[in-house]
């Protein structure tokens, strides 16, 4: 029995620097960034007031009211990416056995804005102030759930929690359960923590930068790094098996072809950094040599250390300036969970159109010898992408794709 | 590597009246319940008072001052749990291929105790909507993404494979282990630590569930507050606790003449797409959930000795999964000894998935079934063989384990004793 | 508080800021003896607005409330018989 090829049939996408995937697209080859200062709560006494925040998103446009009532932000956006890619892969869910579709989603801090209003009525108010809602509102499951719920599917389900590193190990579940014999999986994360209390717990981690220059504030391998800007969205990818999806005449943006994850020893440990095992096993799952891949999508820290960790492991694998490299990230800030999904759908969207978005605003330190597409997005035939992805505390993921 | 079979060699638990899992075991087989009022906080304004929860002192058990102030408690007992577990197995994980051990910890909540405390602080009581960032302490970001469980544990015994929080709400701690199941037979691990831990008794915990009328109120009688099954229940006694298992392909842990505890022979999951909260009597989603477990293990409805309940003492889920046992095993659901053991050591969200797995095992090795405490008025609609107030002696070669979870989520696991014959 | 009434109106408003409302359903119209599954409000929709009726109030309602009030004017008496319990001391 041949292991069943897993494909990518449907995006949808909500990311800083637009809304939808043809929004995106376009932004992001045109090095259009959508990071700038805080609109949703006033930062001015934080010491990182810039973010990446979803334009022009009015859930009311999409949903009806009896579920704003119950929803976080994020699950917001995560529903409604999820009908855009269903409609994206041409699939009603209404006409598919219910148990042939499931729900794989990363998180990492739940509906954390919803959780600060409810923290609040509690301590301020006293607990009878609590919203019955706050009981599954915030936690982790609440977008699998949900997902679940609006579209009927009660195949196998999941959500996985391994900070930014999550989004990849989430779609690997996914695939898995296609493997296994489930048709049709909705992958990939929505994330968003930008209120006072989840950017108060993202500037405890010491890693956002502090810069007010939206050009200058997230700069992942340049001699100026200094910290990353956190965003919010990410993309809701479709995927299925791919005699099913050909079956039902569905076009196929690729295949998940490879993924491979490790976990960094201990620190003090001495031993190498585990992000070039990871990429190592993802490369051999995939069935493909390192001259195979013709891009790849950095998990782009833009902390000094972190991205020295990354540039060696990269080079390790490809030899110095041996691939190219890229952080389209740059024009969003990092996602969290939904930004290794994002990274996915925009290296599907890259190998379509042949052409490598950039990462903007860097000068490249010389001293990482990377290959980094920047300025200008580079015309490139491409078949295969490799997309990295690590989380804080250690985790480590890497991910191929390689066109249908 | 297909047909690569996964057994649990080592066992941790955490639980209220029992730290250790011989401690635990003790409460289980004497029907003891660890069911009292609350005593971390003043509970007073709750209109739920009762909880269960542990005696647990991470100091006792060995972490240093560090590890407890960068740890919330969830997290302190996953490390402890795993530490358990790992010595338990007799693995030596240091002389492995460290790339090829991996972790997984459920939980449903995360760091909710270390958030809900460091938030009060930073805004001052609630007083501040721009929470005050220079009252923040430094290991906040663990507590914000809870895969920092994972990263302790993996540090604690050295793992390098694929680490992660699986974050299923109640049913986390089954899944947590079913997803590490997954990751032995496809060939990308060799061991796995996986387990579950959740330490939700908060204030904020508490107020949500109140809001949904969830939580009993029979705040009088705490000790006699955790009813499943029975007909006066009215609503589950929150928990809290860890389980870790160390998880090994069969063959390997036969070579090494490892003490198996139970293979880990069939898991599902599904969705009921309905309802947040809510569950529909009929309980066909979990019903499909254990129909496909069994398929997995190559079993026979017939084979299961013991069904360890989700149990969680609520009017809804009782009838629920009495119906899902009723259609998934047919006749042999009257036949077979059900239990609850949220009766004694509450619903510790989603870790009880896990200590449920470990109850099970537990159950095997001794050959005696946990009964369900406080079950003295049975609700006629659940007219199972409960195994009510006292354990008992009763073969126990295969257990079928549940899960219902918030979000919609239903989970089953099959245990059975490696050596059975394959339907 | 001892002439506070609890109207349809509040009800309706009430539903509206705590879950919503369903766009198929007019609340407007003739809803009074309808269920409130009919109307799109399931056991939590209830579960939230009975809290914010108890806050808005300073009632306590009983559990049996949720369960038994299955249309709105079904709770309309029970919340008017929970103001009028409330009132009593006041009024002695």
């Amino acid at each position: 029995m041949t292991t069943p090829r897993v494909v990518v049939t449907g995006l949808g996408i909500a990311a800083p620097n637009g809304l939808g995937t043809e929004e995106y697209w376009a932004a992001t080859r045109a090095g259009k960034t959508g990071i700038s200062r805080i609109t949703r709560f006033d930062p001015a006494q934080y010491p990182a007031k810039l973010a990446g925040e979803v334009p022009g998103f009015s859930a009311a446009d999409h949903l009806p009211s009896r579920l704003l009532a119950q929803t976080d932000h994020m699950t917001r956006l995560a529903l409604v990416a999820t009908d855009w890619a269903l409609e994206d892969a041409g699939v009603d869910p209404k006409a598919l056995p219910e148990y042939s579709m499931g729900v794989v989603t990363a998180s990492s801090s739940g509906g954390f804005e919803f959780g600060q209003g409810e923290l609040q009525k509690l301590w301020s108010q006293g607990s009878q102030h609590v919203s019955a809602y706050q009981s599954f509102a915030w936690f982790y499951a609440v977008n699998s759930g949900q997902i679940s719920i609006r579209n009927g599917m009660k195949g196998p389900s999941g959500v996985v929690v391994s900070d930014q590193a999550g989004g990849l190990d989430a779609l690997a579940q996914a695939r898995r359960q296609i493997r296994k014999g489930t048709a049709l999986i909705v992958s990939g994360s929505i994330d968003a923590s930008i209120c006072p209390w989840g950017w108060v717990a993202q500037l405890a981690g010491g890693r956002l930068s502090t810069s007010e220059a939206a050009d200058r504030a997230y700069l992942p391998f340049d001699e100026a790094a200094a910290g990353h800007v956190p965003g919010e969205g990410g993309a809701i990818l479709i995927l299925e098996d791919e005699q099913a999806a050909l079956a039902r005449g569905a076009e196929v943006y690729g295949e998940i072809a490879g993924y491979g994850a490790t976990f960094d020893p201990a620190p003090g440990s001495g031993r190498e950094p585990g992000l070039r095992k990871a990429i190592e096993v993802a490369l051999a799952d995939a069935g493909v040599d390192a001259s195979d891949v013709d891009v790849v999508f950095a998990d782009a820290a833009a902390v000094p250390e972190l991205d020295r960790i990354e540039a060696e492991a990269i080079n390790a694998v490809f030899g110095p300036q041996g691939v190219p490299v890229t952080a389209p990230k740059t024009m969003t800030g990092r996602l969290y969970s939904g930004a290794a999904p994002l990274d996915v759908a925009t290296a599907l969207l890259a190998i379509r159109e042949g052409l490598i978005p950039a990462t903007t605003h860097v000068e490249p330190d010389p001293g990482h010898d990377l290959d980094l597409v920047c300025g200008q997005p580079r015309t490139s035939d491409l078949r295969t992408a490799l997309i990295l992805a690590r989380g804080h505390g250690g985790f480590n993921a890497a991910l191929v794709v390689r066109a249908a | 590597m297909s047909g690569r079979r996964v057994v649990i060699t080592g066992v941790g638990v955490t639980a209220p009246g029992g730290v250790g899992s011989g401690n635990f075991w003790n409460l289980l087989s004497e029907g003891r319940t660890a069911t009292r009022g609350i005593t971390f906080f003043d509970s007073s304004q709750f209109r739920s008072r009762v909880a269960a929860e542990a005696d647990f002192d991470p100091e006792e058990h060995g972490l240093s001052t560090q590890e407890i102030r960068r740890m919330d408690r969830a997290a302190q007992m996953a490390v402890v749990t795993a530490r358990e577990a790992v010595a338990d197995s007799g693995l030596d994980l240091t002389a492995l291929d460290p790339y090829r051990t991996g972790v997984t910890i459920g939980s449903a909540v995360g760091a909710t105790m270390g958030l809900d405390e460091e938030y009060r602080v930073v805004s001052d009581s609630g007083r501040l909507d721009l929470v005050d960032h220079t009252y923040a302490v430094p290991h906040l970001y663990n507590y914000l993404v809870p895969s920092s469980f994972s990263a302790e544990v993996a540090w604690a015994v050295g793992a390098e494979g694929p680490a992660t929080v699986v974050s299923t709400g109640c049913t986390s701690g089954l899944d947590s282990v079913g997803h590490a199941v997954e990751l032995i037979r496809e060939g990308s691990t060799d061991v796995m630590v996986a387990g579950a831990s959740d330490a939700p008794i908060s204030p904020i915990t508490l107020a949500c569930f109140d809001a949904i009328k969830a939580t009993t109120p029979r705040n009088d009688d705490p000790e006699h507050a955790s009813r499943p099954f029975d007909g006066t229940r009215n609503g589950f006694v929150l928990g809290e606790g860890s389980a870790v298992f160390v998880l090994e392909e069969l063959e390997s842990a036969r070579r090494r003449g490892a003490h198996i505890y139970a293979e880990i022979a069939g898991y599902a999951s599904r969705c009921n797409a309905f309802h947040m909260t809510g569950l529909r009597p009929d309980g066909t989603e979990m019903a499909e959930a254990i129909t496909v477990a069994l398929d997995e293990a190559r079993m026979n409805g017939d084979a299961i000795d013991y069904i360890n309940a989700h149990g969680s003492g609520t009017k809804q889920n009782d009838r629920h999964e009495t119906a899902a046992f009723k259609k998934s095993l047919g006749d042999h659901a009257y036949r077979t000894p059900v239990s609850s053991i949220k009766s004694m050591v509450g619903h510790s969200l989603g870790a009880i998935g896990s200590i449920e797995i470990a109850a099970s095992v537990l159950a095997m090795k001794h050959n005696v079934v946990p009964p369900t405490a406080n079950l003295h008025t049975p609700d006629p609609e659940c007219d199972l063989d409960y195994v009510p107030l006292t354990a008992r002696e009763h073969r126990t070669d295969a257990v079928l384990t549940v899960g219902s979870g918030f979000g919609g989520f239903q989970s089953a696991m099959v245990l059975a004793r490696p050596e059975r014959s394959l339907a | 508080m001892a002439t506070e009434a609890f109207t349809l109106e509040d009800l309706k408003r009430i539903l509206r800021e705590g879950a919503g409302a369903d766009e198929n359903v007019d609340l407007d119209g003739d809803i009074l003896d309808m269920e409130f599954e009919e109307l799109g409000y399931e056991s939590l929709a209830l579960l939230e607005t009975c809290g914010r009726i108890e806050r808005e109030y300073a009632i306590t309602l009983d559990d049996n409330v949720i369960s038994d009030a299955k249309t709105p004017r079904a709770l309309l008496d029970a919340v008017t018989a929970h103001l009028a319990g409330a009132a009593a001391p006041v009024a002695a």
